[in-house]
């Protein structure tokens, strides 16, 4: 068997008394999409936090293509090729929306900056269907279009592994069909995501695999059909309301 | 360079021809005002250069400064002005380091609170050696150069800053400094090194500030701990810059012109209130002009854009 890209075992956050992420372990291999789901405050966020080095793990190992990250900073860990998408949007608000896209390839993985940068980034724009509105400031910006910005922003540091979190969040049904393709394209030009989501439409057309956690602990993991009908994940689900 | 840069630099090239001639036509009071204009120019220009991009008040220029003085008080013995000066900027920049390091990883309120203790730091450790290897608190400066000659030197250093402060704009750390002034935690998960791009930045600030330092060393003829290191001109020079405004590197211009002018008439006619002045031009200028004179240039330029854009929508 070849090495997971991504590869987490016995995850561990705690703030204060409270354990956000309860040992949990699972891996990502190449060019996988891989669902992370479960009921509000069941650790999603803090999860793909620990990976992008956003705040350190109180305990257990993250291994990409084999390698330890847990105790790289976030700068390194994007260098290493994690990049990824914010639940609450960040933008660069003072910036415009092809500087926004630039960033995300300056100092990352990428390493791009010059003309070179500017077309990469004008080319990412063009395919969140952003290319119109390039020079405009993002605090000027729709929330959704901001939302296409830190897509374009994270694909511009050519990822190994591209994390998002609730990135369909908030979408109309049209939108909600052009960003599953969107998704869909970008994961078939090879590329590994983690998604956490929780239009249910969404996880079902576009996952292989999910993992599924509540409070904290990783309660289920297989093949989306197989998840999504297993009555321990439908509990969880259900005792959110 | 958008057109409005272009016209800034004719601008500013004509201003520096006139100033260069300046020195031939007056003397005395006019030259010394001048001279003083010029002075604050450097050390508002390169305190902008640091914390113009990321917003960290620096009260070290005092420290900068003295250290500027005592490489000229020190190196004139052996070594022609210009190189003084430059000896200056390197040991400006190597303590801007060295306190960078320790510092630039402390939060904002930390770090101005450091930066104040360090004009004082620095002035302990200098009586100290003084009195340690030379015996004396004091040291002459003997040199020949007039108050017009300091006034060329402080222009060349001027154009150098704003040289630099041009180019740090066109490259990448001028561009990951404007990331990192959007949204830190987007520019540490951007691969961005947020502390080493600010210690570069106070490092290139603070040699340019001791450059200034070493410059105006012959107009103390007589220099000791006390007067060179002198806690109020970082407050003036926080003054100045924030009332012209730390966006653009030209802001400061537009503070210190006046400022210095006022400044001067107040300190010759009433002494005794020059504080109270400072102190009311700081509240004013924090709660009433947030980005500075050019702040509000800006915001008009770019109203007069906005409706033009939004003219030819329609
Ligand atoms: N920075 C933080 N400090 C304290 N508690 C946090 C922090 N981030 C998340 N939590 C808590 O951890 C739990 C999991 O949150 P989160 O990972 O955001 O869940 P999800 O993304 O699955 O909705 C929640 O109870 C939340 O309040
Ligand atoms: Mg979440």
């Amino acid at each position: 068997m070849t090495t997971p890209i991504l590869q987490i075992d016995y995850l561990r956050k705690e703030f204060g008394g409270l354990v956000a992420v309860n040992d949990v372990s699972f891996a990502v291999a190449e060019g996988e999409l891989l669902g992370l789901i479960g009921p509000n405050g069941s650790g999603k966020t803090t999860t793909m936090n620990l990976i992008s080095g956003a705040m350190p793990a109180t305990a257990g190992t993250i291994r990409l293509d084999g390698q330890s990250i847990s105790e790289l900073t976030a700068a390194a860990i994007s260098r290493a090729g994690v990049a990824r998408t914010f639940q609450l949007v960040r933008i660069l608000p003072e910036m415009s929306a092809i500087e926004n896209v630039i960033a995300g390839g300056v100092y990352s993985r990428a390493n791009r900056w010059g003309p070179e940068a500017e077309t990469r980034a004008r080319e990412l724009l063009a395919r969140v269907g952003l290319e119109e509105r390039s020079e405009l400031a993002l605090s000027a910006m729709t929330y959704i279009d901001q939302k296409r910005v830190e897509l374009a922003r994270a694909l511009a540091a050519d990822p190994r592994l591209l994390l998002l979190d609730e990135w369909l969040a908030g979408l109309n049904p049209t939108e909600l069909q052009m960003a599953i393709g969107l998704i869909r394209s970008i994961h078939d030009e090879g590329m590994t995501i983690i998604m956490v989501e929780h239009v249910m439409d969404a996880i079902r057309s576009l996952c292989d695999r999910c993992v599924v956690m509540s409070s904290g602990t990783k309660i289920g993991e297989g093949a989306t059909a197989d998840v999504l009908s297993d009555p321990h994940v439908m509990a969880a689900y259900l005792g959110e309301e | 360079m958008s057109r409005f840069e272009i016209n800034l630099m004719l601008l500013a090239g004509i201003a520096i021809t006139c100033c260069a001639a300046l020195p031939f036509m007056t003397e005395g009071f006019y030259l010394t005002l001048a001279v003083n204009i010029a002075l604050y120019i450097a050390l508002c220009t390169a305190w902008t250069l640091f914390s113009g991009p990321t917003h960290l008040v620096s009260l070290a220029t005092a420290a900068f400064f003295g250290i500027g003085i005592y490489a000229t008080a020190i190196g004139i013995e052996y070594l022609p002005f210009p190189l003084a000066i430059l000896c200056g900027g390197l040991a400006g920049a190597l303590f801007a380091a060295a306190v960078g390091a320790m510092t630039l990883r402390l939060s904002g309120v930390y770090f101005v609170i450091f930066t104040l203790g360090l004009a004082e730091l620095a002035r302990q450790i200098v009586t100290y050696l003084q009195t340690k290897i030379f015996g004396s608190i004091g040291l002459f400066v003997l040199t020949d150069h007039t108050e017009g000659d300091l006034f060329y030197y402080l222009l060349a250093l001027i154009v150098a800053i704003f040289v630099t402060g041009w180019l740090i704009g066109r490259s990448r750390l001028g561009f990951a400094m404007r990331v990192i002034g959007n949204d830190e935690l987007v520019a540490k998960h951007f691969g961005i090194e947020v502390a080493r791009s600010k210690i570069i930045l106070f490092v290139i600030s603070g040699g340019f500030i001791a450059m200034a330092g070493a410059i105006m060393a012959p107009r103390y003829a007589y220099v000791e701990p006390a007067s060179a290191f002198n806690a109020t001109m970082s407050f003036m020079v926080v003054i100045m810059a924030l009332l012209g405004g730390t966006r653009r590197l030209w802001g400061p211009l537009v503070g210190v012109v006046p400022f210095t002018i006022v400044t001067d008439f107040i300190s010759a006619n009433f002494p005794e209130h020059i504080n109270i002045m400072i102190g009311l031009a700081f509240l004013l200028i924090v709660y009433l002009l947030k980005d500075g004179v050019s702040g509000l240039i800006d915001k008009a330029m770019r109203t007069r854009r906005g409706t033009r854009l939004q003219g030819a929508k329609s």
